[in-house]
C-alpha cells in the first residue's frame, strides 16, 4: 500500500515546508528557552567549579556569599587554615557592579583574590591570554565576555586597573562576566567610601559628644581610623586535604569558628534551588505556554488541511478505505509537520543561541525530549482532525 | 439474469419515523444484466440519489432485497458483514465530477482500490495500466489529475471504477460537465467496458444528449421506478 500521507506531502510540499518553517521558529524559541535555563544552571556550576573550593565559609546564618551578603573578618582564614583536614584557604570578595570601559559600562562581577599562585581558591584556574595578577594593586584579569582586551584600562570606583590577563567562561551565577582584582583593592572598592563621605562622617563624629569624652582622648582618632580600614571579606574559600571529608571539616569549622560553612552540594542547592528557582518557574511557564501555542497551531493547520480534503476523504471511504488508513494519513502528516518544525527549530536554535547576551546551553537530551514532546503534541493535535475525517460520510461523494 | 448483474426487488427507504417520516423510496424494482448499461432518470427529489446510495451500500435501505450476481446482499437487512469491503470489491463508482485524488498520479488513482483490497502495488499498477490503455489514456499514466482535461479525468475515474472488476458500476451524472461529443464518448466507453468486463452499469442522468443512447431506461418518480422499454428507440454510438 502506498503512503497516502507521503504522497500528499510531496504534492503540496510548499504548504508543509512553509508551515513547518513557521512552526520551527516557534520550536526554536522553545528550545532556546530551555537552553536559557540550562545556561543559568551551568553558570551557577561554573562559578562553583572555577572557585576551586570544597567549602565556603561565610557569615553565620547567611546564605552568602552569592545568594546573600556575608561579611567575615579577613583574618579568619588563618584559624580555619589550622583546622584538621584543611589544605588551603583564601579570602575572597564578590561585588557586582558596572565597570567603566571607555564610553560604556560593562556589568561584571568583581572578585577580589588574595595574593598567591594559580590553583589557589578563588583564582581563575586558566587564562587564554596574558598572565595572572602578580602585583598587589591595580592589575586585573578579565573574562573575554566583558569585551576588555589585554592592556585595556578599566575603572572600578576611584581606581584604574590594567588588564594583564584574559580568561574565559568565568561568570557569576547571573551570567555576568567576572573581573579579578587584588583582594585589598576589592575590599576598598566594596566597603570604602569616597573622600567627601569620609569627611562628612568625621564631621559627624566630631560633633557627637559620645566620641569626645575627656576620659578617652584617643577614642575619636581610633574611630576615624577604623572607618578608613576594611577588615572584611565575603567568604573564605577552603580546599580540604585529599582523603578528608568536606562534611566533617565543615562541621568542625562551624563548631569552633562560629561561622556557617557550605559544602559544594549545599552551595549548588542554594544557587540552583533557591537563586534561580523563580527564573526556572518563569521559564517553565513560558515553555508550557509555547507548548500549548504549538499544539494549537498544529491542530489548526492539520484540521484546516483535513477540511480541505473532505471530498477526497469521502471518495476514499466510498471506495473502501479503512478508517484507520485515513486516520493514519492525518496522523503521519501531523508528525511530518512536527518533524519538519523540529528540524527547522533545532537549526534555528543552534545558530541563534550564540547571539543571545547570556549563555544558552542546548543540551542534546533536551533536544531529544523536545523532539518527543513535539511528536506527542502533534499526535494529540491531530485528534480533532482525525475525528472530523472519521465523521465524513462517504455519501458526500455521491449525488446531492 | 444469471451469474452477475444486479437485481432489486421491492426496495424501500424511509427517513425518520412517526409523523415526520419521509418515504424517499417506495417501490424500487430493477434488473440490470451483466454487460448492460441502463439509464436511471427522474426529476429532482424523485429519489435518485437515495436509490444510488442504497445501491452503493452507502446507506441502509428500510426493506426489500438486493442481489449482486448470485449473492443476496440485502434482504430487509444487510446480509454481508463488511459493507466497506462490499463497496470496495463489488461496486464501482463514477461521479459527476471525477473526484480523483489530487495527490496521486493517474496510475495510482486507478490502482488505489486494488491496493486497498490488499493486492500488491506492482500488480495493482499493472491492472491500472491495462485499464488506462483500454480507455486510451495510457499516455497520461504519470500525470497528476490537475494536468488532465475533463474528458481524460472522467476516463481515469471510469478506470478506477472498473479496476476491481466489480459486477456493478454506479455512474452518477458522469457526463454532466462534458460537451456532447465528449459525453457520447464517455457513454460509448461505459458500453464498451460493460461488454468487455461483463459489468452491469447504472447511469443516473439528466443529460438529454445521452438519454437516447440507452436501450433500457428506468424512470423514478416519487420513489417508485417504472421501466421504459426502449426497443428501437436507442441509437448506436
Amino acid at each position: 500500500m502506498i503512503s497516502l500521507a507521503g504522497r500528499d506531502i510531496l504534492h503540496s510540499w510548499g504548504k508543509f515546508v512553509f508551515t513547518g518553517f513557521g512552526l520551527g521558529l516557534l520550536i526554536g524559541v522553545t528550545l532556546i528557552m530551555a537552553g536559557v535555563y540550562r545556561g543559568m544552571v551551568d553558570d551557577a556550576k561554573v562559578l562553583l567549579d572555577n572557585s576551586s573550593a570544597d567549602l565556603w565559609v561565610v557569615q553565620k546564618n547567611t546564605l552568602g556569599p552569592y545568594a546573600e551578603s556575608s561579611s567575615i573578618y579577613d583574618d579568619e582564614w588563618r584559624g580555619i587554615r589550622s583546622m584538621p583536614g584543611v589544605a588551603r584557604t583564601a579570602n575572597v570578595t564578590y561585588l557586582t557592579m558596572q565597570v567603566r570601559h571607555g564610553n560604556r559600562d560593562v556589568r561584571s562581577m568583581i572578585s577580589g583574590i588574595a595574593a598567591g599562585q594559580p590553583g589557589q581558591p578563588g583564582w581563575p584556574p586558566y587564562l587564554i591570554d596574558g598572565r595572572q595578577i602578580t602585583r598587589g594593586h591595580y592589575e586585573a584579569v578579565a573574562d573575554v565576555a566583558t569585551g576588555f582586551k589585554l592592556g585595556d584600562t578599566l575603572q572600578i570606583r576611584r581606581n584604574q586597573y590594567k588588564v594583564v590577563g584574559l580568561t574565559r567562561r568565568m561568570v557569576s551565577s547571573n551570567g555576568d562576566p567576572m573581573v579579578f582584582i587584588p583582594l585589598k583593592d576589592a575590599q576598598e572598592a566594596q566597603f570604602l567610601k569616597d573622600n567627601d563621605a569620609i569627611l562628612e562622617q568625621r564631621r559627624r563624629n566630631a560633633q557627637n559628644p559620645e566620641f569626645s569624652q575627656p576620659g578617652a582622648p584617643g577614642l575619636f582618632d581610633a574611630l576615624n581610623s577604623s572607618q578608613t580600614n576594611n577588615p572584611y571579606v565575603n567568604s573564605v574559600l577552603v580546599q580540604v586535604k585529599h582523603g578528608s571529608s568536606p562534611e566533617e571539616v565543615a562541621q568542625a569549622i562551624e563548631r569552633w569558628k562560629r561561622l556557617t560553612v557550605y559544602t559544594r552540594e549545599e552551595m549548588e542547592e542554594i544557587l540552583i534551588g533557591k537563586m534561580i528557582a523563580t527564573s526556572a518557574k518563569q521559564i517553565g511557564m513560558f515553555l508550557a505556554i509555547l507548548a500549548v501555542v504549538s499544539a494549537a497551531i498544529v491542530a489548526f493547520i492539520i484540521y484546516t488541511l483535513t477540511l480541505g480534503k473532505i471530498r477526497e476523504i469521502a471518495v476514499l471511504k466510498l471506495i473502501g478505505t479503512r478508517n484507520r488508513t485515513i486516520a493514519g494519513m492525518i496522523l503521519q502528516q501531523a508528525i511530518a509537520l512536527g518533524v519538519i518544525g523540529f528540524v527547522v527549530g533545532k537549526i534555528s536554535a543552534t545558530f541563534g543561541a550564540p547571539a543571545f547576551p547570556k549563555y544558552v546551553l542546548l543540551e542534546p537530551m533536551d533536544s531529544a525530549a523536545g523532539f518527543v514532546a513535539v511528536v506527542v503534541i502533534c499526535i494529540l493535535s491531530s485528534i480533532i482532525a482525525i475525528r472530523a475525517a472519521l465523521k465524513v460520510d462517504p455519501a458526500e461523494a455521491v449525488g446531492g | 439474469m444469471s451469474g452477475k448483474g444486479i437485481r432489486i426487488e421491492g426496495l424501500r427507504k424511509r427517513y425518520g419515523s412517526g409523523d415526520t417520516a419521509v418515504d424517499a423510496l417506495k417501490e424500487v424494482n430493477m434488473v440490470v444484466a451483466p454487460g448492460e448499461v441502463v439509464g436511471l432518470i427522474g426529476p429532482s427529489g424523485s429519489g435518485k440519489s437515495t436509490l444510488l446510495k442504497c445501491l452503493g451500500a452507502v446507506i441502509e435501505p428500510s426493506a426489500g432485497t438486493m442481489t449482486l450476481g448470485d449473492e443476496v446482499i440485502y434482504d430487509n437487512e444487510w446480509k454481508v458483514k463488511d459493507i466497506r469491503a462490499l463497496r470496495r470489491d463489488k461496486i464501482g463508482f463514477v461521479f459527476q465530477a471525477p473526484y480523483l485524488i489530487p495527490f496521486l498520479d493517474v496510475t495510482d488513482n486507478v490502482a488505489l482500490p486494488p491496493m486497498l483490497a490488499g493486492v500488491a502495488n506492482k500488480e495493482s499498477r499493472m491492472s491500472a495500466l491495462a485499464l488506462l490503455e483500454a480507455l486510451d489514456v495510457q499516455h497520461r499514466a504519470k500525470a497528476m489529475p490537475s494536468q488532465l482535461s475533463g474528458g481524460e479525468q472522467q476516463r481515469v475515474a471510469i478506470a478506477r471504477g472498473l479496476v476491481n472488476r466489480p459486477p456493478v458500476i454506479l455512474a452518477d451524472e458522469p457526463t454532466a460537465p462534458l460537451d456532447s461529443e465528449r459525453a457520447l464518448a464517455v457513454i460509448k466507453i461505459l458500453n464498451d467496458m460493460a461488454k468487455k468486463f461483463e459489468t452491469a452499469i447504472i447511469v443516473v442522468t439528466h443529460d438529454e444528449k445521452i438519454i437516447p443512447t440507452f436501450k433500457r431506461i428506468y424512470h423514478i418518480r416519487d420513489g417508485v421506478t417504472y421501466e421504459e422499454k426502449g426497443e428501437g428507440r436507442a441509437f448506436d454510438i
